[in-house]
């Protein structure tokens, strides 16, 4: 690795979703990373971070893509990733090893350096954005791991106010579950489709023209519920925003109805 | 009672159509949170408390044994009787052979969840005494044959309407709609029953090692009508809820009433020790306790040692968007929400149970609001692990899973998979940007569409980048 | 036999045989000490902030408070209150001022000693403390304080000294290990405001099981 003398290298975790659905919210990141003077790189070792198997009790498994994940980041001064559920499933590393198990270390160490990336923005760099603008009123939702195991909440709203011409409204509840849970909304799909129902008449609610949040699953969810229910209201990841590249439509539209200014 | 756990999501599936119940339901969501809140806001030493309470809780498990020792040894020296009980059959036998030691024809009782839990109503029944449950909640449920569908909050998922009806067909007086006559009723009818009971059950809330005493917290006054009126005293509780001195339950009562009402204080919080003393004029004249284990010493052993910190407040249910969603019958047994998903397993083994602890998204709400702070979702993730490794877990799940993670640990290979995936979700969704119709995962296309990949995968961009190739362009739907 | 595979089962859990010395230690440490785990700033105040706190939090938990001057005000207001109720009985306990206090009250008024009886309107019983953190009466019982007079009649009217208000719980706990020779009454009542039930959808309604109201006559 090449880099800059003080310059931070950071190893992007783009994580699945994003890799599958919207790889804009992978540019987007690294984006503003590199505004924030960080050196990203992208390894290829990466695949997903195992928290399918960790939350169906399949430890051995979970392991296995733990130590993958370990060797893949390995050396990298940061860890980031558009998504607080992935980060935390890489702060659970720990919890897969033994004490005597040379990886717990390793483990322990990948955590202290793994970081969603409104939080590594605002805790780690300090850091102010770029003039960017969306003309909007967007409503946010807190995503539960990344509002409860990572302490996520005021840093994707701080970085929002730089933005000009977002207003936010608040939603009722927002840190309220949407009812997404990884594969809880296909092995529970009547409980999910009340919990993202609830979701969404609070998200109409609040009258935004826009929701952001930290989360693919989570935003998945929503944009597929509000879509569904025939509601007019974007779904984007908060990334997109705020590195100003909001030229591809929101989520599931196929065309662009808010424009960056 | 019958066990329903196993029929989860048949009961969920129901329950959420289940228009009455989805208006009682709507009372816990707004009423019991804020008002927590509200409490919490006005001690600004709560969540300090709360590290206390974790920490002296892992202190008395971690000498469990020698405090429930010191508390018998009290309770002995103040003229009482102490019962150790490990299983439900063990309690039942033991409170019956009291009652008809006493020759019990009517056995009044304050509401607790141990005797929901070792079914003592139907067993007492069926062997000729007659339980009344004197909680104006139990009092409606045992009206209406049900059991409770919340710790604190047994008639939760009950609206006025029922109550109304349910006293009308019982107490033989007009029809009301007005609570606080249904109240009034209630209180008239159970005056009597208070009076002539010759046993009285009570759970306790805990036990105090330094005194030998039991403490119960009430509002409604009944669990103390339920404990002085009758010649005996039973209290019917279980080995985790010993704490060493006055000092130490008062840290637990500080959290207790909080988390679970909101109040700054229960109405009624009583100590009993031991029976009647020379020259009282009333109380019991005998008092018994019954410590039932019921598999919770087993529960030391393994992680699942935190959750005998828990003190039944109901937060995590209070809090839970699923027990909000399905109401605590749902859950098909004793004890719902969070920490019924948790206990139930354990209990009932985790061959019936194992749906409950996986009907969580893990939004770890409950462990944020927990008093004595008990990893509610790991706890949960434990039981799945228990699951899995019993190879319990439905074997679709273990197929998916297996199949994903050979994947998962080829890098190369997930690429393609990923790739392929991605393909073939934007060929389903014809330009749409989404799918509304999706074969492989109608459980979530039944209730909401699927947004579609907005261009190739991010790994193929990059890909395309770092070869130098034109920069990255989201290919829209191409 | 039980008793044995319960305690086994525990020790086995905590991956000791016996209990250790070290364990036992602990044990009979803590409960000797009786020491207090954190308490909470806000009734750590003077005597008279404290006092204000009790008043404060008694009546936000639904409890009448009325205070008076000094003891001989007590009959009269005891009889101005039950005449405003419309009740004409009233069954007392004995300790304390109250037999005196009984025969200061105007004959029209049924009086009875000793234990309450379903039915009975209202009680007279003196409080050992009052706690000014959630505007707590402590009472205890004992022969000439029967504890069916706090639950059974539909309206309760304590006795409390205005000295008798302590700050915490765990002065109250001090105190009450300073009678009978540490040894504990058989029932202890912490009692904050009138029975309640929000059990029928979830609306508060005021005198369940136990007393409807709860008059506190704070004396000093």
């Amino acid at each position: 690795m090449n880099t800059y003398k003080n310059q931070p290298v950071v190893g992007l975790f783009i994580t699945c979703l994003a890799d599958l659905y919207r790889p804009e919210v992978g540019f987007a990141t690294i984006q503003l990373l590199e505004d924030a003077g960080c050196k990203v790189e992208v390894p290829s070792q990466q695949t997903c971070c195992g928290q399918p198997a960790f939350n169906t009790g399949d430890f051995k498994q979970s392991a296995a893509i733990a130590r993958q994940t370990i060797e893949a980041f390995d050396g990298y001064q940061y860890v980031v990733a558009p998504s607080g559920s992935c980060i935390s499933m890489l702060h659970h590393y720990p919890e897969l090893f033994d004490e005597k198990d040379p990886w717990k270390k390793r483990a322990e160490d990948l955590k202290a350096r793994a970081f969603e990336i409104t939080s590594f923005l605002v805790d780690v760099l300090q850091h102010s954005l770029s003039p960017s603008t969306f003309n909007s009123s967007i409503t946010y939702h807190d995503s539960c791991s990344g509002l409860r195991e990572l302490g996520i909440k005021d840093q994707p709203r701080q970085l929002l106010t730089q933005v000009e011409g977002v207003e936010i409204k608040e939603m009722q509840e927002s840190e309220t579950c949407c009812g997404f849970g990884g594969t809880f909304c296909v092995k529970y799909p009547d409980i999910s489709n009340r919990m993202v129902g609830n979701k969404t008449h609070n998200i109409v609610d609040a009258g935004a023209t826009t929701l952001l949040g930290g989360d693919l699953g989570c935003l998945l969810n929503m944009a597929g519920k509000l879509q569904r229910e025939g509601h007019d209201v974007d779904v984007r990841h908060v990334v997109e925003v705020l590195a100003g590249m909001t030229d591809q439509p929101a989520l599931g539209e196929t065309k662009s109805t808010v424009k960056a200014g | 009672m019958n066990i329903t756990s196993p029929d989860f999501k048949e009961n969920a599936r129901i329950a959420l159509k289940d228009v009455g119940l989805q208006k009682a339901l709507g009372n816990v969501k707004t009423g019991f949170p804020h008002k927590r809140a509200t409490a919490m806001e006005r001690l600004p030493e709560f969540d300090q408390l709360r590290d206390e309470a974790r920490d002296l809780k892992n202190h008395i498990i971690e000498h469990l044994d020698l405090y429930l020792e010191a508390f018998e040894a009290k309770v002995l020296e103040n003229g009482g009787h102490v019962h150790w009980c490990r299983t439900s059959e063990e309690a039942q036998k033991t409170i019956l052979k009291i009652c008809q030691e006493k020759n019990a024809k009517t056995v009044t009782k304050g509401k607790s969840m141990v005797t929901e839990e070792i079914n003592l109503n139907e067993y007492l029944e069926a062997n000729g005494v007659t339980p009344v449950e004197t909680d104006l909640g139990e009092y409606i449920l045992q009206l209406r044959g049900e059991h409770p569908s919340h710790i604190i909050a047994p008639a939760i998922h009950l609206n006025l309407e029922d109550v109304s009806e349910t006293f009308h067909s019982h107490h033989h007086k007009p029809k009301s709609m007005d609570p606080a006559v249904l109240m009034q009723e209630a209180r008239e009818e159970l005056r009597n029953k208070f009076v002539a009971a010759d046993v009285g059950i009570t759970g306790a809330n805990f036990l105090v090692a330094e005194t030998g005493s039991s403490i119960i917290v009430t509002n409604e006054g009944n669990g103390d009508l339920t404990q002085i009126l009758p010649k005996t005293h039973i209290v019917v509780t279980s080995i985790e809820k010993v704490v060493p001195t006055l000092e130490d339950m008062t840290l637990f009562l500080r959290l207790l009433a909080r988390s679970a009402t909101g109040q700054e204080f229960t109405v009624y919080n009583t100590l009993s020790t031991g029976p009647r003393q020379e020259g009282d004029q009333d109380g019991p004249e005998d008092y018994h306790v019954v410590l039932v284990d019921n598999g919770r010493s087993e529960m030391i052993a393994s992680e699942l040692r935190e959750m005998l910190r828990c003190i039944r407040c109901a937060a995590c249910m209070n809090h839970c968007p699923v027990y909000g969603a399905v109401g605590g019958h749902s859950y098909g047994w004793v004890y719902p929400g969070p920490m019924g998903s948790v206990l139930t397993p354990q209990m009932i083994g985790i061959e019936k149970g194992a749906l409950l602890p996986n009907a969580s998204t893990f939004c770890g709400k409950c462990e944020s609001v927990c008093p004595v702070r008990i990893p509610l979702p790991k706890l949960m993730r434990y039981w799945r692990r228990n699951e899995f490794e019993k190879h319990l877990t439905p074997k679709t799940s273990r197929w998916g899973l297996g199949i994903w993670g050979f994947f998962a640990k080829r890098p190369a290979l997930y690429r393609q998979l990923s790739k392929l995936s991605n393909a073939t979700l934007r060929a389903l969704s014809r330009k749409q940007a989404r799918i509304s119709k999706l074969p492989l995962a109608r459980g979530w296309t039944e209730h909401r569409d699927m947004p579609a990949p907005s261009g190739k995968t991010f790994m193929q961009l990059w890909a395309d980048k770092q070869q130098g190739q034109n920069k990255p362009q989201s290919e829209h739907y191409s | 036999m039980s008793k044995a595979e319960i305690l086994g089962q525990i020790r086995r859990g905590l991956g000791r045989t016996g209990a250790t010395e070290t364990a036992r230690n602990a044990v009979s440490a803590r409960l000797e000490a009786k020491q207090a785990n954190l308490i909470p700033a806000r009734a750590q105040l003077p005597e008279k902030a404290c006092q204000q706190l009790f008043i404060e939090m008694a009546s936000e938990a639904a409890a009448d408070v009325i205070e008076l001057k000094n003891i001989k005000l007590l009959p009269k207001a005891i009889a101005t209150w039950l005449a405003e109720q419309d009740i004409h009985e009233l069954v007392s306990a004995e300790d304390g001022p109250l037999s005196d206090i009984c025969k200061q009250l105007p004959d029209t008024l049924h009086i009875r000693k000793g234990v309450a009886q379903a039915g009975d309107l209202a009680s007279l019983t003196t409080a050992f403390l009052g706690i000014a953190e959630t505007g707590t009466l402590m009472l205890y019982s004992r022969p000439d304080s029967p504890t069916t007079l706090n639950f059974l009649p539909d309206n309760h009217l304590v006795v409390l000294n205005r000295q008798d208000i302590v700050g915490v719980y765990e002065e109250a706990w001090a105190k009450v290990r300073g009678l009978n020779q540490g040894k504990m009454p058989r029932t202890v009542n912490m009692i904050t405001g009138p029975s309640r039930s929000a059990d029928i959808e979830q609306k508060l309604q005021m005198g369940a099981h136990g007393p409807r109201r709860l008059a506190i006559f704070l004396i000093g």
